[in-house]
């Protein structure tokens, strides 16, 4: 109720203000006229890279955790760093990034720091969700797949990540997720510019910077529930496709 | 009677960490013949499948000693090719467990590993597994249907199916009719008699009633130890052993 009461007093506030304008044009005066294009570009660009970089690291550290390693000293260890890790605020990622992936590195406040910095925050939660999805694979498929002459990787390639996909997936969109609607972590390593990305070492302001930047300084507050009506709606298109491909591909097997 | 041997059985132990599951078995196995194991719960029956496609190392607690001779090749040398054995050494195993997908692809799934690719050598095995299997007439026009739609007996024949895929030469049975209906039950017993004409079947059956009605030969197990084996009608008409005879008239398991 309280859900359905936030997002339906978002979209009647916002209404007038997105239209073809608000999704098109490069913000002007500080963002209170124009659109928001470059926000939504830089937003899905940032995700875009942490997500890619992410996933094989946290897939393959599941799938380490999961079939090769059971029960062992250095399981759980892993096991407790990506839990302590999971559960550190998001500032301290981002002032981890700011230092060694801004200053360290060189790479300045860009698109590659802040999307590096944000696949070093999912990649935790991508880990654990990714790998209770394999556990839950029952271990009698993996027996058939053994006596049918299958080798260990061909019982993951082939049964294993198949059955495990929709838990995976639901991970991943929970990472997805958590990079549009983070705020601290890209302030300080994607920074806040307002202009059209040229490459990835330019600076961005992604939508939820752009909104918490409108509304706490008191730009243009249509402007920023315009901003965040558009963040809700771009989450939700992004759950209900993955959901329908998901669910597309495992209609093929059950 | 003298069928050539297939497989041969040497004091062979298995251990779970400390604990013995198997003692000194001796066991041989004639091709083209069913063998009965039967027994009560916890005898070993299923540790002694599992160790003839050595699927019981998936465990890795297990420990194996002792000799299997698969064709006078032991089956625990090292130059040994663990999924090659599987292939030849095929198992259904209790409970009906079909793969997640199509009745197509859980069908081709051992041939398309050791490499069959054209679609129409797929088909060819897909029909002619199921034909030996006796599930064609029940499923050849929803090949394409998911493994897991069909009744719990047309699975388990599935399953049977998916070893025959395999062209195997021996097959494993462990209690492959333990949740099925008596019909179910029956047209399994019935193709595994057809089959032994190709296979050597060794198969836990999952009461006494059965293994009296399918084998040629039974092997009665209790606590891990080998207490009696030989013809069908010899065992059961008068057992050498008291356990033996006790288990078979009911008095106890």
């Amino acid at each position: 109720m309280v859900l359905v009461a936030i997002i339906v007093y978002i979209l009647i506030k916002v209404l007038p203000e997105i239209g073809w304008t608000f999704l098109s044009q490069s913000p002007s005066d500080m963002g209170r006229g124009g659109g928001i294009l470059p926000t939504i570009v830089g937003t899905l660009l940032v995700t875009l890279l942490a997500v890619v970089i992410a996933t094989p690291f946290g897939i393959g550290t599941a799938f380490y955790l999961a079939e090769y390693t059971r029960g062992g000293i250095l399981t759980r260890i892993i096991r407790f760093s990506a839990d302590s890790l999971a559960a550190i605020p998001s500032i301290v990622y981002g002032l981890f990034g700011f230092i060694f992936f801004v200053t360290q590195l060189g790479l300045g406040l860009s698109i590659l720091s802040g999307g590096l910095t944000l696949a070093f925050m999912i990649l935790p939660t991508l880990i654990r969700t990714a790998e209770e999805a394999i556990l839950t694979v029952p271990q009698s498929y993996r027996e058939v797949s053994f006596s049918l002459g299958a080798t260990k990787w061909q019982t993951i390639i082939k049964v294993v990540f198949p059955s495990a996909m929709r838990g995976i997936v639901n991970g991943l969109i929970l990472s997805v997720g958590r990079c549009i609607a983070e705020t601290a972590a890209v302030v300080l390593t994607a920074g806040s510019a307002l202009h059209m990305p040229k490459s990835v070492f330019s600076s961005v302001r992604t939508m939820a910077v752009h909104f918490y930047t409108l509304a706490s300084e008191g730009i243009s507050m249509p402007k920023a529930y315009g901003t965040a009506a558009l963040l809700i709606i771009l989450i939700f298109l992004i759950n209900v496709v993955t959901n329908i491909l998901v669910n597309r591909m495992a209609a093929k097997g059950r | 009677m003298n069928k050539p041997i297939k497989i041969v059985i040497n004091n062979f132990d298995y251990y779970y960490n400390k604990k013995q599951a198997l003692y000194k078995l001796n066991l041989e196995i004639q091709a083209n013949e069913i063998l009965s194991v039967f027994g009560p719960a916890n005898s070993g029956i299923t540790t002694l499948l599992r160790s003839l496609n050595r699927l019981a190392e998936l465990n890795p607690e297990g420990r194996a000693e002792g000799e299997i001779l698969l064709d006078g090749k032991s089956i625990y040398d090292e130059d040994v090719n663990v999924t090659e054995l599987r292939r030849r050494v095929g198992m259904v195993f209790d409970v009906p467990t079909p793969l997640p997908m199509t009745i197509f692809d859980n069908i081709v799934y051992g041939p398309r590993l050791s490499g069959v690719k054209n679609k129409k050598d797929l088909t060819a095995i897909v029909e002619e597994s199921l034909w030996q299997a006796a599930l064609w007439d029940d499923v050849k026009d929803r090949l394409g249907m998911p493994a897991m739609s069909l009744s719990g007996g047309q699975q388990q024949r599935l399953c049977i199916a998916r070893v025959l895929a395999l062209k195997p030469e021996v097959i494993l049975l462990d209690r492959p009719c333990s949740g099925l209906d008596p019909i179910s039950t029956a047209k399994i017993e019935e193709s595994l008699i057809q089959l032994k004409e190709k296979f050597t079947i060794v198969i836990a059956p999952h009461n006494v009633q059965q293994a009296g009605r399918i084998s040629d030969r039974v092997a009665f197990m209790l606590m891990g130890k080998l207490i009696e084996e030989g013809p069908n009608e010899e065992v059961f008409a008068n057992p050498k052993d008291q356990r033996t005879s006790d288990y078979i008239t009911g008095r106890f398991g």
